[in-house]
């Protein structure tokens, strides 16, 4: 099932009472979910990612625009006619009832043609269990289950009546890091194996990077871009997004161009394309560094950490006065410790440049 | 440690002294005079020691008119006032606009004097040579004759002390459950809504077992308490409840204790026993119950 | 697209049916609040007015055209409601006092400090809770009457004082100051008694007003004991008082005028309700919940 946000825009009224002005909450969406794929919604807390995904599963009404889903236009649909299956943060999984209760309570609810006798219930929570391995767990009540368990009868529940549509609000953020990097596999499986379409929602750009087919970074209610995971992080459309996306974080110097020589601080780096004189901001891909003595880039060197395969070298920038740089380099090559500073030469496609003042991407090539 | 020892009793010492004193005391003392026959307050002596006491409370015509007003108003009140309380706080939490208006409306009587607003209820109910009073002229209205509330016909009398009982216990379980329907969380509801539950079904499989531990405690407090109305019927019938057939348990005690027909601390202490008898085995059996039906 | 007009026709009859229910509701909760507030209501009016036009009521009257102020000077003067008063407040007040000065201590040294014998002294003291006031109020009475004590504000407040539930409550709120800040307040050389003032009641201040105006609605109202413990008119409480009034006084037949005394009597209780309104409603349903 294909989703469609058309100018989707919510307002809630402000909090603030002397403030008469709308907190706008999500501004003038429109995207297309492909139908079967696993999409992405990230941002920092309080982007309106949570609203948009409440605005899919009808639990908010928006303020304008049309949501479709296929081709039927559900804007004005109830939650429950939708066929949506939503995962909460907290997965909201009723107390009271054991966990085969919790996954057939979907079911019991359906009415008319879709009536299903217990016996028929019963049989598709123990497939849907099965899926998400919780099999044999049936009888317990979720207080007596683990956070990850909890997690996978969240999930079997809003699976159970077969949604168009698998909404999951950051799934992970109540596991510990171990049972993440387990169940965003499984979540990634387990949309593979039913083929729903499924939005997920998540502020962890890590997590929305490894199972994600797209990501829609987004920012104060407004989408900053929308992309295949890696396509986002090679080539943001602005600081915000290259910023957001990528551990350690990209380096950010202050750099201008003269003569089409692009400067970081005092260090020229390389020879661009681009012609007009001008201050603007440089972000490098900690990967984007190779230790060279001849390299323009000229950094103090605070330390080195070894990390496996890789070793990361952290030094300051002049330019940088805000940031430690971290940069990624082959364990194979060896850095000299006892100088004060370290060289480097940088790869060209790591290289970003951004307009000063908007923050936006200033396209180049090196020559 | 001797030290902190010393030190802690100290601390706890004026707390002891006072349980000691007008609690523990007391309790072991009850018993005592319970089985003590024949102890009067003037006499001071007693003439054996044996279940006399109960026994005569037992056949005394009062004492068997106040187990039964009492057993009356309990069977009466509590389930009326636990259901209309939960019906008013589900209907105060699905509203936004003016809630908090409401809430403290109702909440008005809990801070009132039992006593001085008991007084209101009898004029209103109360019908005398010169006047009809509001509630009789409102059933006069509707074609009824008039009844006299306040010194009339037994069943008359009943239904005013439980309008009254009902009309003073309410604030506080509605304040409870409405603090206990808000402690639901809105996930659960949105949960439920999603997976297409009608708002009937929400609230019977969602929020009545989510809030069927207030509920139980609601009902043995609310045991506890009906068994031990007093002020109420006070209030209305004034303090010769035993001429209006309207005493009650507690009410035996006291006027055994101390009133017109009291000095006789044995009595008195024989029925606040078989009261506290009583109220645990409803207890009991209120916890015994809930254990099945309280789901977690 | 016909899919779209469906929906529509649900969406519509889904918010017909909403707001049907939603009428109802506040018609239900409205008739309550009538109910609840009506009462209140009569009192004022019925003080109001004066005793030939209420006693010439048949059918009594639902307004007042020329209010009565009379009544209530009437009822200060013609029997010491002035006095009830003052013994209410100080009643109210010396227990509370004497109430909070005994509980904070026990529920310090259970919460915060180490001794022998700690855990089955309070369990005993939590077995009390169960008590019902009724088994030990005949012995109290005993005592009071033997220690000559009738008639007197030591009678009256000493064996109101004390209340086990509440010991409980604080030492539950003080427990839950983490260990560290004692320790802290130790390196620093706080003793315990000025850790106690400087750092716990402060922390647990809520649960100290929630005791405290807890104290005081009960004492206010309460009517069993002073009646037991006080026949002299000298030391009447309120509720005695108008207990009195009605059954001997002018009560018998000058309603209007006993309807001023009751309004009397309500008011302090209902203003202080109506200023600290959040603090009670909130304290009631923590000190419910808890129990």
């Amino acid at each position: 099932m294909k989703v469609v946000l058309q100018n989707v825009t919510k307002k809630f009224p402000s909090r603030n009472k002397k403030e008469k002005k709308d907190v706008i909450a999500v501004n003038d969406f429109t995207f297309e979910i492909p139908d079967g794929k696993l999409i992405g919604l990230l941002g920092p807390s309080g982007c309106g990612k949570s609203t948009a995904l409440n605005l899919i599963s009808g639990l908010q009404k928006p303020t304008s625009g049309r949501i479709f889903f296929g081709d039927d236009d559900i804007t004005a649909v109830p939650p429950e006619k939708r066929g949506v299956g939503l995962v909460f943060q907290n997965y909201a999984l009723y107390p009271h009832l054991t966990v085969k209760q919790n996954i057939t309570f979907p079911l019991e609810n359906l009415k008319g043609k879709e009536k299903m006798t217990k016996a028929d219930r019963e049989k598709r929570a123990y497939e849907i269990a099965k899926l998400v391995q919780i099999d044999g767990l049936m009888e317990r009540k979720p207080s007596e289950l683990s956070g990850g368990q909890q997690q996978r009868v969240a999930i079997a529940r809003a699976l159970v009546k077969m949604p168009r549509v698998l909404l999951l609000d950051e799934p992970l953020s109540n596991l510990d890091a171990r049972l993440r990097l387990q169940t965003r596999e499984e979540i990634k499986r387990i949309q593979h194996e039913t083929k729903i379409t499924t939005v997920f929602v998540t502020h962890d750009q890590d997590e929305a990077m490894s199972i994600s087919d797209l990501i829609v970074v987004m920012k104060e209610g407004i989408i900053q871009q929308i992309g295949k995971p890696q396509e986002v992080y090679s080539d943001p459309v602005n600081l915000f997004v290259a910023k957001f996306l990528g551990t350690p974080p990209i380096g950010v110097y202050n750099g201008r161009i003269e003569d089409g020589m692009l400067y970081i601080g005092d260090d020229a780096v390389g020879k661009t394309n681009l012609t007009e004189n001008t201050e603007l901001t440089v972000g490098i891909r900690p990967e984007g560094y190779i230790l060279d003595s001849e390299g323009g880039l000229v950094c103090n060197l605070s330390g080195v950490e070894v990390m496996g395969r890789d070793i990361s070298i952290v030094s300051t920038h002049p330019a940088a006065p805000d940031q430690v740089i971290r940069s990624i380099i082959s364990s194979e090559k060896i850095v000299d410790t006892s100088k004060p500073t370290v060289r480097f030469k940088l790869k060209p496609g790591k290289v970003l440049l951004f307009d000063k003042t908007s923050g936006n991407r200033i396209r180049f090539e090196f020559i | 440690m001797d030290n902190q020892n010393r030190k802690a009793w100290l601390y706890l010492l004026p707390a002891l002294i006072f349980i000691a004193v007008f609690l523990a005391y007391p309790l072991i003392d009850v018993f005592i005079y319970s089985f003590e026959e024949n102890y009067t307050s003037a006499s001071q002596t007693y003439t054996g020691v044996g279940f006399h006491n109960y026994s005569y409370i037992l056949h005394d015509a009062d004492f068997l008119q106040a187990l039964k007003n009492t057993f009356i108003l309990v069977v009466i009140t509590v389930p009326l006032s636990t259901g209309l309380a939960l019906l008013i706080s589900l209907g105060l939490s699905s509203i936004k606009a003016v809630r908090h208006l409401f809430q403290t409306i109702y909440f008005l009587p809990y801070v009132t004097n039992t006593l001085a607003v008991g007084l209101v209820f009898m004029i209103l109910f109360q019908k005398t040579d010169s006047q009809e009073g509001l509630v009789n002229a409102l059933l006069n209205m509707f074609g009824m004759s008039s009844i006299d509330f306040i010194s009339g016909p037994y069943w008359a009398k009943m239904f005013v002390l439980c309008v009254y009982t009902v009309w003073v216990v309410l604030p506080f379980k509605i304040l409870i459950l409405t603090s206990a329907l808000a402690s639901v969380k809105q996930d659960y509801y949105n949960a439920a809504k999603l997976d297409g539950a009608s708002s009937f079904r929400i609230c019977r499989k969602i929020t009545l077992p989510m809030i069927s531990p207030m509920m139980f405690y609601l009902i043995i407090t609310g045991f506890i308490g009906a068994f031990k109305a007093y002020s109420d019927a006070v209030a209305l019938f004034g303090t010769d409840l035993n001429s209006a057939e309207m005493n009650t348990i507690v009410g035996y005690v006291y006027d055994k204790l101390y009133s017109d027909g009291g000095g006789y601390p044995s009595y008195a202490s024989a029925a606040a026993i078989i009261l506290f008898v009583i109220v645990l085995t409803i207890t009991c059996i209120n916890l015994i119950v809930s254990k099945k039906h309280v789901h977690y | 697209m016909n899919n779209t007009v469906d929906y529509e026709k649900i969406e519509r009859r889904a918010k017909i049916g909403k707001t049907v229910f939603r009428s109802l509701i506040y018609v239900m909760l409205a008739i309550w609040a009538l109910i609840v507030l009506f009462p209140f209501y009569w009192m004022i009016l019925t003080s109001l007015k004066t005793y030939s036009a209420y006693s010439s009521e048949i059918t009594p009257e639902f307004f007042v055209t020329d209010p009565a102020f009379e009544n209530y000077t009437e009822a200060f003067s013609s029997v010491s409601l002035g006095d009830y008063f003052l013994n209410t407040i100080i009643f109210t007040l010396g227990t509370t006092a004497i109430m909070l000065a005994i509980v904070i201590p026990a529920a310090f040294a259970f919460a915060r400090m180490n001794f022998r014998g700690k855990n089955i002294v309070f369990t005993l003291i939590l077995s009390l809770m169960m008590i019902p006031n009724e088994l030990v109020i005949i012995t109290n009475f005993t005592t009071i009457t033997n220690m000559d004590l009738r008639n007197t504000f030591a009678g009256l407040i000493l064996p109101s004082v004390m209340s086990v539930f509440y010991v409980y409550l604080l030492k539950e709120n003080f427990s839950q100051i983490p260990d560290e800040l004692y320790y802290a307040a130790k390196v620093d050389g706080t003793s315990d008694w000025k850790y106690m003032w400087k750092v716990m009641i402060p922390i647990c201040r809520p649960t100290i007003i929630t005791i405290t105006i807890l104290k005081v609605i009960e004492c206010w109202n309460s009517y069993i004991w002073p009646r037991l413990i006080t026949d002299d008119k000298a030391y009447y409480l309120v509720s005695n008082g108008i207990q009195e009034i009605r059954e001997n006084g002018f009560g018998k037949d000058n309603i209007p005028r006993m309807m001023a005394a009751v309004v009397a009597i309500s008011l302090p209780l209902i203003i202080l309700f109506i200023i600290f309104r959040k603090k009670i409603m909130a304290g009631v349903a923590r000190g419910g919940t808890k129990g």
